[in-house]
């Protein structure tokens, strides 16, 4: 027990930030109508994507000097981020734009 | 003043890290404004676009300040291999966005869900060497990071595959215990690597045989389910993917990556959860799949006769209507008859006839999948209508006309406590005067649950591929 406690102390303000985000992610899209649910899940998607920072970090301090698997699955990793970032909003940009051609 | 700047000097820290900082905030502040867009109709494009900015910001301030613990930057070259990287991945992204067929878009959206687990997972597998013996918070985020990201990954490419037609459903009962085995083998081995004493660095073996096996469960997972309960499998994943991204986060105390991994999270729960209520379903139920052999109660029953209908009755029988419903499914989405279908709506629209379309939440094979489909077809958004809003309404309606949908229509539902569909909110079909079911043949629905609406009095049987049957339809209709 006294360890949990110790453990949420060293870790509160992660704690913190996890409790409240999920509460704001639950806020923000509730009630979203049928119509959104395929472009809200791929925009969604796309800001998961935002993993590509740890991607930039590692290379970015990467060492260069000598060839190693690391950095080869570093740079997949970046590949992959930016895949994620840039296809999804990309297509969910596309979708949208369907949707509202025919509002007219 | 000089004491205001006394203050300032005294305090360690340079321009670069605080602005990085405040560009995350920015960042993570466009997500949640972004989002938040996202889910209105009107105003989506521009919340597309400006989480999109945010995740743009953060990118190029990362690039430009962000500093290792000695305090170095990111060297230039450095800097032009990840360009280069940047570069690829969105020559790649962009090209299969634009390219690819709204039909296509399940398979989309998990593929890019896919690649944002792989990118997770590799973050995750690569840091952990550099984690600080007996941290078991830093360990724990990195090897939970490790095995939600290769469960997305992995289990994303089966659903890619599964939605694509590249592999069938592999459904044994030995699976359901094998992927509990599995689930705690792998929860087992993380937790092991977690509360390790020995220093990360030799441990490397370890967490190599924990992305195997993270990786081996995200496959068996995702095979034995069901194509119906794919809207569910999709709408999880993605929510993993968010989780996984925001442990990735917690590696580097990157607050725009927390936020915006764990609101992913928490909205791809809510859309799971969504999915699973208009299922009636819980999500366990769906996770074992359990939905298997239940049709046996429903085999056994008295099935009476299917009546067919002849497509100069059926021109004649839409044609004189006042209220038409469609009730599509994804086999409209597989025989490609969105646009037919359109065309066939304006024709019967222009003869004075009303025609909607009810669309229940799980139908097709992701979340919305009609709306894009229809949409694509340039159905107008105001056409388009909700189960609940529909329902109430069905009596009224002349014919409700079901294009490649079964179970969201089967009235099982409501009257066969066996059936394992039983109590999932339908579409009510059986409710309108006359019932046209177009359908390939006569085979059974989802896993083999017999639908008693194609023997209800009130019910002609259209046979045939979608698309085909509609322009019969469409051409019959014009010759009158």
């Amino acid at each position: 027990m006294e360890q949990v406690l110790q453990f949420f102390f060293e870790y509160k303000q992660a704690i913190f930030i996890i409790a409240l985000s999920i509460f704001v992610g639950i806020e923000v899209i509730s009630n979203v109508p049928a119509v959104l649910h395929t472009p809200l899940m791929s925009g969604a998607n796309a800001i998961s994507g935002v993993i590509i920072i740890g991607g930039i970090i590692l290379v970015g301090h990467a060492d260069l000097t000598s060839f190693s698997l690391s950095l080869v699955l570093g740079i997949l990793a970046l590949i992959f981020g930016t895949l994620n970032v840039v296809g999804g909003f990309a297509v969910t940009d596309r979708m949208l734009e369907m949707f509202k051609k025919k509002k007219k | 003043m000089d004491k205001v700047l006394g203050i300032l000097n005294g305090m360690e820290f340079t321009i670069g890290d605080s602005l990085l900082e405040l560009s995350y905030l920015i960042a993570a502040l466009l997500f949640v404004y972004g989002l938040k867009l996202l889910s209105h109709p009107a105003t989506a494009r521009t919340g597309n676009l400006w989480a999109a900015g945010g995740m743009g910001l953060a990118m190029v301030t990362t690039l430009l300040l962000h500093k290792d613990a000695n305090g170095s930057g990111i060297p230039l070259t450095n800097v032009w291999i990840i360009l280069a990287a940047i570069g690829v991945g969105s020559a790649i992204g962009w090209m299969i966005a634009r390219k690819i067929k709204m039909t296509a878009m399940p398979q989309l959206v998990s593929l890019y869900n896919a690649t944002g687990g792989a990118a997770s997972m590799l973050v995750a597998l690569l840091e952990y060497p550099n984690a600080v013996a007996g941290d078991v918070g830093s360990i724990l985020v990195t090897v939970l990071g490790l095995i939600i990201g290769a469960i997305a990954f992995s289990g994303s490419m089966i659903a890619f595959a599964k939605l694509d037609g590249r592999v069938g459903d592999i459904m044994k009962p030995f699976m359901t215990y094998l992927n509990l085995v599995l689930l705690i083998v792998t929860l087992g081995f993380g937790a092991y690597i977690v509360i390790s004493p020995n220093p990360p660095a030799e441990m490397v073996w370890a967490i190599y045989a924990l992305l195997a096996i993270s990786l081996v469960y995200g496959v068996m997972f995702v095979f034995p389910i069901g194509g119906a309960d794919m809207p569910v499998v999709i709408s999880l994943l993605n929510s993993l993917t968010g989780i996984a991204a925001a442990m990735a986060g917690f590696i580097y105390s990157n607050q725009a990556m927390i936020l915006g991994g764990i609101l992913v999270g928490a909205a791809g729960m809510i859309l799971t959860m969504l999915m699973c209520k208009a299922m009636n379903r819980s999500l366990l139920n769906v996770i074992l799949g359990s939905f298997g052999g239940g049709g046996a109660a429903a085999a056994g029953g008295d099935q009476g006769t299917v009546k067919e209908i002849q497509l100069s009755d059926a021109a004649v029988l839409l044609s004189y209507s006042q209220k038409i419903v469609v009730i599509p499914g994804y086999g409209l989405a597989v025989a490609q008859a969105q646009h037919i279908a359109h065309e066939l709506d304006m024709l019967l629209e222009g003869k004075g006839v009303e025609v909607k379309y009810a669309i229940h939440p799980v139908a097709g094979r992701m979340p919305g999948h009609m709306n894009v489909l229809l949409a694509e077809a340039d159905v107008p958004y105001e056409n388009l209508v909700e189960m609940d809003d529909i329902n109430p309404d069905m009596p009224n309606v002349d014919v409700a006309i079901v294009i490649g949908a079964n179970d969201v229509v089967n009235p099982a539902a409501y009257d066969d406590p066996s059936s394992p569909i039983y109590g999932m909110p339908i579409i009510d079909a059986h409710l309108a005067k006359n019932i046209i079911i177009m359908k390939r043949g006569m085979g059974k629905g989802y896993a083999g649950i017999e639908n008693f609406l194609f023997f209800n009095d009130k019910t002609r049987m259209l046979f045939g591929d979608a698309k085909s049957s509609i322009s019969k339809l469409v051409t019959e209709i014009k010759s009158m």
